[in-house]
């Protein structure tokens, strides 16, 4: 069920790094946010009564719900059997690609075929690093290149591609050569020449639907519509609506004033400092991923999404959590998930 | 070995019908974890809970609500969902064929391989019509339940599908604005495109490894055995003061090695 993913995507934190960039030298700290985001219509799931419910996970002997701590990653080894492996451990495996993209190695941009790439994330700066960031992107989009180095992110290694357009730097992932199917792999026929008359009726048929240039609504999403149409006549009718207590009426138009892209707009311009001092950084940094590690899902006894934003912000403030002032309440569930 | 086939879907466009299968274009490698309960080592469940009450409420019972802007919920319930979800269908249908390039990579999610199911004469003739023609095809299709935009392309002389995301989940670089500041100081700027120019090479991508994937599996292989893995720690260095210095350094360095 597509609403399903929905609610998964709210429990997991969104992909997220921060890191350095090495150029040569010249190190330059970005953080990466995601330049695609998920379907603009999300359903909660809710019980009969519209209480909103919590994702938990449960253990199927005891029949009870399991906090952050009982859980642990396993990799199936056999049957019944699984090796246990600690998150810090992971974590562990890799610490230099977990913080650093170095760019060794410039390319041409029309070496990387787009369809390869899997997901984009803009880069931002981090405090005192504009006008390496600047200088950056500018030789870049000079020269037509592109940055390819590996990377580590929220526990995968990653091939990526950083690029330059109009001042702004994005990182493309793109697939490990084991990973691209060429059409051999696939086991797909030897190519064969088609026969002139059947090219010719395939060309006639195309250019009776030829268009000049894509119409933007057709990438629009039907089923969005569709659901946002019948919650329309809903709210028309007064039928099945659930008002909002009025507290949580203030809170949620708060909410929804800051988005992703007015988060990006404001570290572009380096609206929200990182963490004040670089030293202080890397102490706080290690014992902040050790924690979070060791909690893998949000399941504690009383899930982040119940506190009031006010209570949010009070946890933000005591964790030191940067740019606290200006998030959402689910922003801030997310850093506060981040940093224990 | 030949990958097995996804889906199967016909491409129609006018009179034209061409029966396809569907195979994915990326082989997933990553090492997949399960979540186990730590006392007893046995795979967690998920379930839906009540925060109030901690009660496990069964599936058949949970309904779905939209969130307003006010914080109110809208109820719907399943029947009003399945009715929205597209109707079944194998059909692949091409809406436009449009000039190639017209559809912007910014768009692309997921390329799908496209293999002939039958006999493939006019498998092929699509796809040297769709070359010699320099288009591609907008497609609409349903796959398991869900709608799907596409790309029809032609990648190494095939046709391939690439799906395409929806325009609401792009953020276009259009509608950001780069970081602004002082004029930016052209000897610094002549530094880093030599910089860039000395580290210059083809796209490779063979020469990359999942470094981390071998990593994770040499440690799980350590642990059955009941070995340790030594790790390497690192410090992250703090941002470059000095740009010009640490510039040139870095093109010192480099005639170095050249």
């Amino acid at each position: 069920m597509p609403e399903d993913r929905d609610d998964e995507e709210r429990v997991r934190p969104r992909p997220f790094w921060s890191g350095v960039i090495a150029f040569g030298l010249v190190s330059l700290p970005v953080s990466l946010f995601p330049a695609n985001r998920s379907r603009r219509v999300s359903l909660k799931m809710v019980d009969d009564s519209g209480t909103p419910l919590s994702r938990r996970y449960f253990c199927e002997h005891e029949q009870k719900a399991l906090s952050a701590d009982d859980i642990v990653r396993g990799y199936k080894a056999g049957e019944h059997h699984y090796v246990v492996v600690e998150d810090k451990e992971l974590e562990d495996l890799a610490p230099e690609k977990s913080q650093e993209i170095d760019l060794k190695r410039f390319v041409p941009l029309d070496d990387i075929d787009p369809i390869w790439f899997e997901r984009a994330y803009f880069l931002v700066p981090d405090e005192g690093a504009t006008k390496a960031y600047r200088l950056l992107a500018k030789s870049m989009e000079d020269e037509r290149r592109a940055g390819i180095a590996t990377f580590v992110m929220r526990g995968k290694e990653y091939l990526v591609a950083i690029m330059a357009e109009r001042g702004i730097l994005r990182a493309e992932t793109l697939p490990f050569h084991d990973e691209v199917r060429t059409p051999e792999d696939v086991g797909l026929p030897a190519l064969k020449k088609a026969a002139k008359e059947q090219v010719a009726r395939m060309q006639k048929a195309m250019k009776a639907l030829a268009a000049k240039e894509l119409d933007r609504d057709e990438l629009n999403d039907r089923h969005t519509r569709l659901v946002l149409e019948t919650v329309q006549k809903k709210i028309k009718a007064g039928k099945d609506v659930v008002k909002a207590p009025e507290e949580e009426a203030a809170e949620a138009e708060e909410d929804n004033v800051i988005d992703l892209m007015q988060v990006l707009k404001e570290r572009l311009q380096g609206g929200t400092p990182a963490e004040p001092k670089p030293a202080k950084r890397e102490e706080s940094r290690g014992r902040r991923e050790e924690k979070s590690r060791r909690h893998p899902v949000g399941a504690s006894a009383k899930p982040l999404e119940d506190s009031t934003k006010e209570e949010l912000y009070e946890l933000a403030k005591e964790l030191h959590i940067p740019g606290r002032s200006g998030m959402s309440k689910r922003q801030l569930v997310d850093a506060i998930r981040e940093r224990r | 070995m030949a990958a097995r086939a996804m889906w199967k879907g016909v491409i129609r466009f006018g009179d034209v019908n061409v029966p396809v299968k569907l195979f994915s274009g990326i082989e997933d490698r990553d090492v997949h974890f399960r979540l186990l309960h730590r006392k007893d080592r046995f795979p967690v469940k998920q379930a839906m809970v009540n925060p109030e009450t901690d009660a496990i409420v069964p599936w058949a019972e949970t309904k779905r609500a939209f969130v307003t802007d006010e914080g109110d919920l809208v109820m719907l319930d399943k029947e009003e969902l399945d009715a929205l979800e597209p109707e079944k269908s194998r059909d692949i249908e091409i809406l436009h064929f449009l000039p190639k390039h017209e559809i912007d990579h910014r768009w692309y999610d997921r390329p799908y391989y496209l293999g002939p199911d039958g006999p493939g004469d006019d498998y092929f003739a699509m796809a040297e019509g769709l070359e010699s023609a320099n288009m591609e095809g907008l497609a609409h299709w349903v796959m398991r339940n869900k709608e799907y935009i596409g790309a029809l392309r032609v990648h190494e002389g095939y046709p391939m599908l690439m799906s395409l995301r929806h325009a609401e989940e792009v953020i276009p670089v259009e509608s950001l604005e780069a970081p602004r500041g002082k004029p930016l100081d052209e000897r610094e700027l002549s530094m880093a495109r030599q910089l860039i120019g000395m580290l210059e090479s083809k796209f490779e991508p063979e020469n990359y490894r999942d470094e981390y994937r071998e990593r994770v599996l040499e440690l799980l292989a350590a642990k059955q055995e009941g070995r340790s893995v030594k790790v390497v720690p690192f410090r992250r260095p703090p941002p470059s003061e000095d740009l010009a210095k640490a510039l040139e350094a870095s093109l010192k360095q480099e005639r170095r090695h050249a």
